[in-house]
């Protein structure tokens, strides 16, 4: 393919619209464009002037896979801007409402789109009706094992989307626990099933390997998507309210939403359950280790098709998480942390199904937010989509457009990207500059 | 009754956070099976790669519209469908994506006016029924799942799909 442009308009089994452009003159890559093309909502400038308690919900509905994740982070940085600190109680109930979310976005982004590109069809919608077929069985275990995620983050949240039941300080609402051996028997049904696609995309025959940094939370104690600090490949490690002074916004001026740069790294770098996994694959569920250790051999890896084993691996380390916390829990009856307001400043970080989220919230003394910003994953895996692209099409120009593009696309699919994310907030440093 | 008859439906996104997408992907946990004997889902970007918007019965749109690009496009599938359905907030209220639409301050409307100039941004977000002729409504944010039941299962009675 000596010169040619080619134009994915949309790609398809993503969260949002995105597009590719590639352009290439004499067996070179000249151009090549990761479009973002969700509009955006102005989200972090909608809030300010409103009271900080109104805020946690509106922000969710920045996105509607993860909105758990938005809600979370924001509530982290109002409390912390408040000087609130939320009880034992009260993150363990978030970090099973969370183990929830994490089961259920994990087995959309696996199943329901990936799972096409394993299978070598174009969707979920053309595989037959037939018991014994293979992709049959994934298909119909990711309904059980959505479902039992979509039950726990109920029971404790109350709602799998825009939950109402989580809040500043606590929760409004405890879960009743005569529901949980219900819930564990369900979780360990479905073990064998998320061992049964560990396996499949284990043996995921895709490869496209390129060197890039990994950044991700890290509890030193445990596997925890809530709370922890930032850290990288090289050991580097940085307090939540630090992360933001580490990153560079990039101007990418035909795309809705910006890129980032690690200052502490001259590579891109990734955000997601393959840095979790390749950073702390130590700190998982000693059950879920036991259980698949061979699985667990092919990390640190820089295979981004990785991501999708990383994903499943993380499935059934929130299964046994889960299956822990419920079985040892004893609910006292405890309302949320209420305290006057303060004028102050709180970040959030946490990790999203997709990646390293940070939640910056201002307030007066009055309660009414000032300033809000938030950074989410998909935005800061941009340039490190690009550069995996590019790598891709110079290496395989000699392959016809067609195959082109269906491998750029599960390229992409690959980092499970989120436009509706990526596109909800403002970035006034941009604008300034 | 023709079994093999069925309805010729379209799922469309615009500006919004796609909640009621999610929750349709999971509403297939448990209705897939029967659905695809009785639906074919012609355009469902989330699911599919080979998407076609001719010749649809019913188009289910979510999100609010931003552009004049959007807004094009929603008529071009209001041109091909017999029937529309809003899906959620944005879709039926405009809110809350159309919270832009308040920022009142010419500080703020300063930084936004950067965005909108460099896209094809529109000076308001709008619902849909202020481009097309919507017929059904399903309300929520997410969606009212209760009445997208009711709702689909009323054009697969008017299509003689089911009885």
């Amino acid at each position: 393919m000596h010169t040619a442009d080619i134009t994915i308009e949309n790609i398809t089994k993503i969260e949002g619209t995105a597009g590719l452009q590639v352009k290439i003159e004499n067996d070179k890559v000249v151009d090549l464009k990761f479009l973002i093309k969700d509009f955006r909502r102005f989200y972090t400038e909608a809030v300010k002037g409103k009271p900080l308690v109104a805020v946690p919900t509106f922000l969710s509905r920045i996105c509607g896979t993860c909105s758990i994740a938005h809600l979370f982070c924001s509530i982290e940085a109002i409390e912390k801007s408040q000087g609130i600190v939320p009880s034992e109680q009260t993150m363990k109930l978030r970090r099973l409402a969370y183990d929830g979310l994490m089961i259920r976005d994990h087995a959309l982004h696996l199943y329901f789109f990936v799972l096409p590109d394993l299978l070598g069809i174009d969707s979920i919608l053309d595989i037959p009706e037939d018991h014994d077929n293979f992709g049959h069985q994934l298909l119909h275990d990711s309904f059980d094992i959505k479902n039992v995620g979509s039950e726990l983050t109920t029971a404790i949240a109350g709602a799998i989307i825009h939950a109402p039941l989580p809040t500043i300080g606590g929760f409004l609402k405890l879960p009743d626990p005569t529901q949980f051996p219900a819930l564990i028997q369900k979780l360990e049904g479905i073990r064998v099933q998320v061992l049964r696609g560990i396996d499949a995309f284990f043996k995921m025959p895709d490869t496209m390997v390129r060197n890039s940094d990994y950044l991700a939370l890290r509890n030193d104690n445990e596997f925890n998507f809530l709370q922890g600090n930032v850290v990288n490949t090289s050991g580097k490690k940085i307090a939540e309210e630090q992360f933001h002074d580490f990153l560079r916004s990039v101007i990418i001026p035909y795309s809705q939403a910006e890129g980032y740069v690690f200052s502490d790294t001259k590579e891109d770098y990734f955000v997601g359950s393959l840095s979790r996994i390749n950073l702390n694959k130590d700190l998982l569920n000693k059950r879920t280790v036991a259980d698949i250790g061979q699985y667990l051999s092919v990390f640190p890896s820089d295979n981004i098709y990785h991501n999708n084993l990383a994903q499943a691996i993380e499935i059934l380390h929130c299964i046994d998480d889960a299956i822990e916390i419920l079985g040892s829990i004893k609910l006292v009856d405890e309302k949320p942390v209420v305290q006057p307001h303060v004028a102050g400043t709180g970040v959030g970080v946490i990790e999203a199904p997709r990646g390293t989220l940070y939640h910056l919230a201002q307030t007066d003394e009055q309660g009414m937010i000032t300033n809000y910003d938030v950074i989410v994953p998909t935005a800061q895996n941009q340039i490190n989509i690009e550069n995996d692209l590019k790598k891709y099409f110079e290496q395989n120009l000699d392959k016809d457009e067609q195959t082109l593009k269906l491998e750029a696309e599960k390229i992409i699919r690959a980092y499970d990207p989120c436009m509706s994310c990526a596109t909800n907030f403002l970035k006034i440093e941009w604008i300034r500059s | 009754m023709d079994t093999n008859l069925k309805l010729k439906i379209g799922w469309f996104s615009f500006t919004c956070c796609e909640d009621s997408t999610i929750l349709l992907t999971e509403l297939l946990n448990d209705h897939l099976e029967e659905w695809k004997k009785v639906i074919d889902f012609k355009h469902f970007k989330a699911l599919k790669t080979n998407n076609s918007i001719e010749g649809l019965d019913v188009a289910f749109v979510e999100g609010a519209i931003s552009s004049e690009s959007q807004a094009e496009e929603l008529k071009k599938i209001r041109d091909n469908c017999k029937y529309l359905v809003a899906i959620g907030a944005c879709a039926c209220t405009g809110q809350p994506s159309s919270s832009r639409n308040n920022f009142a301050t010419d500080e703020i409307n300063f930084k936004t006016a950067f965005y909108m100039c460099h896209f094809d941004y529109s000076k308001d977000v709008k619902k849909i029924d202020q481009f097309v002729k919507v017929d059904d409504y399903v309300n929520g944010c997410p969606m009212n799942k209760d009445v997208f039941f009711s709702t689909m299962d009323k054009y697969l009675k008017m299509f003689k799909i089911i009885s």
